[in-house]
């Protein structure tokens, strides 16, 4: 469709006229233009949801929001176009079949065997080893071949050495899914343990032999502990009326030795809304102050973030400080029990830290254990009501943390954004379906690429500068400051706005710091290489020439200095604020206009900056993909040709 | 860009043939300027009562009167004592936290400044117009506006020697009332009339862009409290008084030493710098939108929490760049 505008949302003045395609995996928006032909595009998986709005004179206006938090406004000249864009649209984004997916066409030209190598660069038995399992406590059992016992689990599952067949089957009888007490993470320094499993099938008084051994059994693999800490991450209330439902949560008396705690965690619903309700203030047009701190307020969505954050905290403390090991649990065991096993995780084991590590955290926690991908994210079009942002939330707690301790993350804000946008792009198949058995049914591995492969390629985008695996802050647990709201957290922009360039810092103290880093290597390297040559001087004749060329090519290479046209950025619309200053009265001779505006009438009428603000990347993120073949699905960041900023994720 | 205070136009609507030809040299034949008021415009109208008021258009035809409203004065205080002690306050959870900081308004105050600031500079640097700033005495928020648009427009100002020299201008010599202002701060309990923390405020806007603009900037967060601290009390002479005049009485200059020379020896400077400056010569335009203007942490909870890891952290771009 032609003639179609795209509008930016903190200047409605703004807008880039161009033409609309659809394909059967991507809305692309390309702007007329003759130097620029800027492309916007959109993956259908990642549309959330589409809004045609009433019909102005302008057109009809069209608000497509996405998964990744990117909004995108467009105003179609015809009606009758606009109905069927949208029609096409709702379809689009709301498959039914796996196959319509992105991943299944996906091709980044790699052959059979770079796609399998791809798939074993995360290889969970190798984790678990690292970790120091089997071992004297913990063995393999793979009771769970066939999926037979539980289907949503892995084959695989780590259980203490006491815990025969008969009791992992008769344990996952009185579970919610039949998802048993299995090891989420092995402590070898104390031998301090962390399981996860779903809530009991207690209601008000059933008993299960067998789960209780399962229990003593965890508790037992831990002698350095009397006691085992079950932790229910719900609220009491909620746990309780799960009771009434034959549900419920273990009892103390019947378990021997264990200490119970709540956490209070809310379930889906409360944090589907929760972030519906930010994505509204992310929304307002011009917000005061008042209007963002009481809409983010209202959310309560930083009030959920920190309860998470604590109940990791609390599991972290359990096993480093107490030595006692964990079992966690929620209603089915696959949304705040990955969260939190995850946080206390990553709280405790600096390799979590790691790039890899922390990929290997994901496909652990969330991948193996059954975190249903599908029913969250909507790869499908399936129930609104089982949509949640469960993993979002989990990837805010770490890039929370790394506000807090800059120095002991190996990957940076952009990596973490990386893959919130992949979790929901469906083009790498590690997250999809429901489970490994549905993975393993629809040949995953063999049909799609993955994701980390990928981001490992990239590695050198996603480093934080400041990283030292030496340093103090990276080394052992970490330790956040909990009460007294202490750990103030902060509201991720580089996330719910993460496509209003306007919004950021112009550069990246992350890609600066880089660059600064691989420059002192390479003169590093070039001292010792001229070092070499010296030595050897008496030997062999020396070319000075060649070296002092190498030398300034490089330089000019790494583009270090921050040169002007990377800095230059334009003034936002300051007189927007339309409640600050009362509306143009009637005139009465001396009293003046006070509300002025620097409308376009009153400026110079060829004023470039201004029509260019926010130019380049209006939306084309660099993780667009400029061709389904993909090539270059995730190029670098890229400083603008013209003139106008290069703008960054700030670090 | 100019400063003064308001025009004594009184009930009567008086008129002065000097002022009106001393701002009618600043403009050529055709040109417009702008005057930014930082009263309200009901607020410059109350104050013809009191024999003050604004500059009437038929007097002032070639200039252009804008108001944009900022706090001073008690009210100010008000809100910067109310949020050091939301800070303080071990008692408060997360799910009130937001709404308690918004009560305090430090923040709305801090979007302000900067929009107006902005503003400004956006008249001089866009539309190629001389701006006149004014509140009533011209001694607060007007040193707020011009000093803070400089530090926008001027890289010059952005240095280290650069920003102690527009703080001697535009604060020290412009007569602040650095004595009654900066006279106890947030947890004394007696309310001086005179008191507010318009300097702080500055401060926290210059550290706002500072964050909007990591490479921009010469100096660090640490000179920032550095002043900060020095207004309130301090073992120089540079902030006492309110005035040029005062400060001559009091033999200023003979009697006590200069905090700028102290800041401007080799071993202190270097804890003032900011490892990551690169002279930009452009204009830097802040975002003013909410989520880009944050709490300044490293003031507001100094006493409160510990800043090691971020400490740790600026050391390690501090090492990180000096390598290079």
């Amino acid at each position: 469709v032609e003639n179609v505008r795209l509008l930016d949302r903190l200047s409605s003045r703004k807008a880039a006229l161009g033409t609309l395609y659809l394909t059967a995996t991507h809305v692309i928006f390309v702007e007329n233009g003759s130097e620029t032909r800027k492309e916007t595009w959109v993956l259908h998986s990642q549309i959330s949801s589409i809004e045609k709005q009433a019909t102005t004179a302008t057109g009809c206006p069209l608000l497509i929001r996405c998964k990744n938090f990117q909004v995108i406004q467009l105003v179609i000249p015809q009606e009758r176009d606009c109905h069927d864009i949208y029609i096409s649209l709702i379809r689009l984004a709301r498959p039914v079949k796996y196959e319509e997916l992105y991943c299944f066409s996906f091709n980044p030209k790699l052959d059979k065997e770079e796609r399998e190598q791809g798939w074993k660069l995360v290889a969970l038995n190798e984790e678990y080893n690292r970790m120091g399992v089997p071992n004297n406590y913990w063995q393999i059992s793979d009771v769970n071949r066939d999926y037979g016992v539980c289907d949503s689990y892995p084959t695989e599952v780590y259980v203490p050495k006491s815990a025969t067949a008969h009791i992992i089957v008769g344990s996952s009888k009185f579970r919610s899914r039949r998802r048993f007490p299995a090891l989420s993470y092995y402590c070898k320094d104390n031998n301090a343990s962390i399981c996860r499993s779903s809530q009991p099938l207690s209601g008000f008084s059933a008993r299960c032999l067998e789960d209780e051994q399962m229990l003593q059994a965890i508790r037992k693999a831990n002698p350095g502990s009397d006691f085992l800490y079950v932790v229910d991450t719900r609220p009491k209330l909620n746990a309780m009326a799960n009771r009434a439902a034959g549900k419920g949560y273990e009892n103390e008396d019947n378990y021997s030795n264990i200490k119970f705690q709540f956490i209070g965690i809310e379930n889906i619903h409360v944090m589907r809304n929760s972030l519906q309700k930010m994505l509204e203030v992310c929304e307002l047009k011009s917000p005061s102050m008042s209007d963002f701190l009481w809409g983010l307020e209202n959310s309560g969505w930083l009030k959920h973030i920190k309860a998470i954050m604590d109940a990791g905290i609390f599991i972290a403390k359990a096993v480093a400080e107490e030595g006692v090991s964990v079992l966690v649990h929620c209603s089915d065991g696959w949304d705040r029990t990955a969260q939190v096993c995850s946080v206390a995780s990553l709280l405790l084991d600096p390799y979590y830290r790691t790039m890899k590590g922390f990929m290997v955290l994901i496909e652990k926690d969330w991948v193996s254990f059954g975190h249903k991908f599908n029913h969250r994210y909507g790869n499908l079009d399936g129930d609104p009501k089982e949509i949640s942002p469960v993993i979002d939330q989990f990837i805010e707690c770490v890039w929370q943390l790394m506000e807090q301790f800059p120095c002991a993350f190996e990957f940076n804000e952009r990596f973490l954004i990386h893959i919130q946008h992949h979790i929901y792009s469906c083009q790498f198949g590690n997250f999809l379906c429901n489970s490994q058995k549905e993975r393993r049914e629809l040949k995953i591995q063999e049909r799609t690429y993955s994701l980390w492969a990928h981001l490992w390629k990239n590695r050198a985008d996603y480093l934080n500068p400041l990283y030292r695996s030496d340093h103090s802050q990276t080394q052992g647990t970490l330790r956040p400051q909990i009460a007294p709201c202490n750990f103030l957290y902060k509201f991720w922009s580089g996330m719910y706005n993460r496509f209003e360039k306007g919004l950021h810092p112009r550069q990246s103290v992350t890609d600066y710091l880089m660059a600064v880093k691989e420059e002192t290597q390479q003169l590093e390297e070039e001292l010792a290489v001229l070092g070499e040559r010296l030595a050897n001087l008496q030997k062999s004749q020396l070319n000075d020439n060649n070296v002092n060329s190498k030398q300034q090519d490089r330089c000019k290479q790494l583009g270090l200095s921050t040169s002007n046209n990377s800095l230059a950025n334009t003034p936002q619309e300051y007189s927007n604020d339309l409640k600050s200053f009362p509306s143009r009265s009637s005139s009465q001779g001396d009293e003046e206009d006070s509300a002025l505006i620097l409308t376009q009438d009153n400026l110079k009428s060829s004023d470039p900056d201004l029509s260019a603000n926010s130019d380049q990347e209006s939306g084309v993120e660099d993780l667009s993909c400029r061709s389904p073949s993909g090539g270059g699905c995730l190029p670098s960041e890229d400083s603008g040709k013209d003139s106008d900023e290069a703008v960054f994720l700030a670090v | 860009l100019l400063r003064s205070s308001q025009p004594l136009t009184g009930p009567n609507r008086k008129r002065c043939r000097e002022d009106e030809m001393l701002l009618g040299t600043v403009l050529d034949e055709g040109e417009r300027g702008f005057i930014i008021d930082t009263r309200s415009a009901q607020a410059a109208k109350q104050a013809r009562m009191t024999g003050g008021g604004t500059e009437p258009k038929s007097s002032y035809p070639q200039w252009r009167r804008l108001h944009r409203p900022l706090e001073r004065g008690r009210p100010l205080q008000e809100s910067f004592i109310k949020l050091v002690e939301a800070c303080n306050d071990t008692s408060i959870t997360m799910d009130r936290w937001l709404s308690r900081l918004e009560s305090c308004r430090w923040l709305s105050h801090v979007k302000a400044a900067l929009s107006t600031a902005c503003l400004a500079a956006q008249c001089m640097d866009r539309e190629e117009a001389s701006v006149l700033v004014h509140g009533a005495e011209g001694t607060d928020t007007t040193l707020l506006v011009t000093a803070l648009a400089q530090v926008i427009l001027d890289p010059s100002c952005r240095t280290l020697v650069g920003f102690q020299g527009l703080l001697e201008r535009e604060w020290i010599e412009a007569g602040h009332p650095f004595h009654l202002r900066c006279a106890h701060s947030a947890y004394s309990h007696a309310r001086l009339k005179q008191e507010a923390p318009l300097f702080l405020l500055f401060l926290d806007c210059v550290w706002q862009l500072s964050r909007q603009f990591p490479f921009s900037l010469e100096f660090g967060e640490c000179l920032l409290l550095t002043l900060f601290d020095n207004a309130y009390a301090s073992a120089y002479g540079t902030f006492l008084c309110n005035n040029e005049k005062e400060r001559c009485l009091c033999k200023v200059q003979q009697r006590t030493h200069s905090l700028w020379a102290r800041l401007n020896q080799p071993g202190q400077k270097q804890q003032h710098l900011n490892p990551l400056y690169s002279h930009n010569a452009l204009v830097i335009w802040p975002s003013v939108e909410p989520q880009s203007i944050q709490l300044w942490q490293g003031l507001f909870f100094r006493w409160i929490r510990s800043s090691q890891h971020l400490d740790e952290a600026w050391a390690e771009i501090q090492r990180l760049t000096e390598g290079n």
